[in-house]
């Protein structure tokens, strides 16, 4: 298969590299066949009027997204953003600068769109839709991770993500797609989840986590599948069902359940969180996939709906859809509609529901990783930040020892893992490397400083990711789990605290 | 369409190397994939191979890692069963590399 891949040497601190023309150009995605488009309303292969198309769908993506003809029409080309994406940080290729490659559809839109592009074409940074320029598109539109770093430094708070979300959505209206994104979006939308697994699939595993449990704690904690007039659904990413560290969190969910002594239940038709329609910026499929949770949510009759740990999971849930399906009117008001299950864990927790023996996980000493699309894309809690509390909170909870990583790479400015937006695919492991050379590096600061061997987080994507990478970081990919893990860990079942 | 030749057949394969149908698998296929990247099958890849067909059969999908770490901790001995071991096996990832030569596509999703 490919070439060796190494990880970039991390140096002391996080250098802005110097920049190399082309030295990303390589790193592309596998194109989604024919049929795969086809299933999904795009056109099979690319048609000989591309070039109108693209353009009729380039006019209706600004129409209809007043912030990305916005966008595209304010930047005062201040360069504030140039070093601040870890994907031009790890390879240097000016391409991956956010207003370089804003600049790929901002010279199409002016050349096309704006009276001065019209009339003095270069002269007014307007530029041709050549084969080159869609080439362009193809390999840097799928560079960013759309985690929005860039846009909390930007003066006019220019979003990147909806750029490149833009960007995908018209070249899939060509019939340029992402094997990788696609595939998955076609899953969700007929499975029900992003792995393909079936009801029985699932309650087989639902099962052989009850028997672990059973078997290391003595309790029967039970995974609920399918369960009429359970008072919670629980949606969380498929990934929790097959992936190590992934399934850890899982169990963690369940004991607090548990332990909480609530109804709870999993669903088989909305058997995930994540929405990959999101990343390819297409209204009808992100509509389609959270439909399913919705409809779900009213049929089986819970009062409340709880996601799990998925970074822009949980931004659909908690920001777009009520937009895309309507509001859960039809659940409880009295709690957070929908919640994370970190909101509903600390709020026990404060309560005294649950005791922790905090000695449990003595041998970690905790970071914490801010997935982009919480820190940025969506709230938790009550006050602003609280999206950054909780989760810390609730390490704190349960370890001893937990140190945060240095200003500047936590929190709102928090690096992305490298891989999110629908780059987590073999083909771009490479590029996914380089990506994480900024969160590696601030990993390493506190694994040198405080002797930090856990990193923890609220994000599928982000778990496979660093469970993939840190090896070749030279670190073990057992240092990667959830947060709910550790608190798996750490819960005394069959104990409570207070209440 | 890209294709391997082993065992003197022609198997379709996608782009990143996956059978495009599972039920055409051979272990020969298993074998060739292997050598291709320069490991030798032992006892213990074949058991993962042979479990992952099998729990593929009835699931149409492959297990959890956990599954298959509890597997092989059955059938090696509890000093095997673990993440790592099958990391040893299968450095590439036993969900991926594993699958492959067992002929069964890849998983998809935060995996």
């Amino acid at each position: 298969m490919a070439g060796k891949v190494e990880a970039p040497v991390l140096g002391g601190k996080i250098e802005i590299p110097k920049v190399q023309y082309g030295a990303s150009k390589d790193q592309r995605v596998i194109p989604a066949k024919p049929d795969l488009m086809q299933k999904l309303n795009f056109p099979s292969e690319r048609p000989p009027d591309w070039r109108e198309r693209f353009l009729e769908k380039m006019a209706e993506v600004i129409k209809k997204y007043r912030s990305v003809r916005l966008f595209l029409d304010i930047c005062v080309r201040c360069g504030a953003c140039t070093d601040k994406c870890h994907f031009f940080i790890g390879t240097g290729d000016p391409r991956n600068m956010p207003v370089y490659r804003q600049e790929m559809m901002r010279s199409v839109y002016r050349r096309y769109f704006t009276t001065g592009g019209k009339l003095f074409r270069k002269l007014a940074g307007a530029e041709d839709l050549t084969e080159q320029m869609l080439e362009q598109w193809a390999t840097y539109y799928y560079q960013c991770s759309g985690c929005r770093r860039c846009s909390v430094f930007c003066p006019y708070g220019i979003d990147t993500a909806e750029i490149t979300y833009a960007a995908r959505e018209i070249m899939d209206s060509i019939g340029i797609g992402s094997k990788y994104t696609l595939e998955i979006i076609n899953k969700a939308e007929t499975i029900g989840n992003n792995l393909g697994l079936t009801e029985p699939a699932l309650r087989n595993t639902l099962d052989f986590v009850e028997e672990e449990i059973k078997e290391n704690t003595g309790a029967d904690v039970k995974l609920p599948l399918n369960v009429e007039g359970a008072d919670i659904l629980l949606v969380t990413p498929s990934a929790d069902f097959f992936a190590t560290p992934h399934i850890e969190s899982l169990t963690g969910y369940a004991k607090v359940f548990h332990q909480a002594g609530v109804s709870w239940t999993l669903s088989s038709y909305a058997s995930e969180a994540a929405n990959f329609g999101l990343f390819v910026g297409n209204y009808a499929h992100m509509k389609a996939i959270n439909k399913r949770i919705w409809d779900m949510a009213r049929q089986l009759k819970v009062k409340r709906v709880i996601i799990g740990e998925c970074g822009h999971a949980w931004r659909v849930l908690y920001s777009f859809s009520n937009t895309l399906n309507g509001p859960f009117d039809f659940l409880d008001s009295r709690y957070k509609v929908p919640q994370h299950i970190c909101e509903f864990t600390l709020d026990l927790a404060k309560k005294r529901a649950f005791k922790f023996d905090k000695s449990a996980n003595d041998n970690f000493t905790v970071t914490f990783h801010d997935s982009c699309n919480v820190a940025r894309g969506s709230r938790m809690g009550d006050t602003p930040g609280d999206q950054f509390t909780m989760p810390r909170e609730l390490i704190n909870l349960t370890c001893n020892k937990f140190f945060d990583m240095p200003e500047g790479t936590i929190k709102e400015k928090t690096f992305c893992c490298g891989a999110g937006g629908g780059l987590l695919t073999d083909e771009l492991i490479d590029l996914r490397l380089k990506a994480a050379v900024t969160r590696m590096q601030a990993y390493k600061d506190v694994k040198e400083k405080h002797n930090v061997n856990f990193l923890a987080l609220i994000c599928a994507i982000c778990k496979a990711q660093f469970t993939k990478i840190l090896p070749y970081y030279k670190y073990d990919m057992e240092e990667v789990g959830g947060v709910h893990q550790l608190i798996s860990n750490a819960i005394v079942l069959g104990a409570k605290e207070g209440v | 369409m890209p294709t391997i030749e082993c065992d003197g057949k022609t198997y379709d394969v996608d782009e990143e190397g996956y059978l495009q149908d599972w039920q055409i698998w051979s272990e020969a296929v298993a074998g060739y994939m292997a050598k291709q990247d320069g490991l030798e099958l032992s006892e213990a890849h074949w058991e993962v191979i042979r479990f992952l067909r099998d729990y593929f059969q009835k699931y149409q999908i492959a297990p959890m890692i956990k599954i298959l770490v509890k597997e092989i901790a059955k059938t090696m001995g509890t000093e095997k069963g673990n993440t790592k071991y099958l990391y040893e096996l299968y450095p590439a990832g036993p969900a991926k590399q594993a699958c492959r030569y067992a002929g069964l596509p890849k998983p998809t999703g935060c995996v």
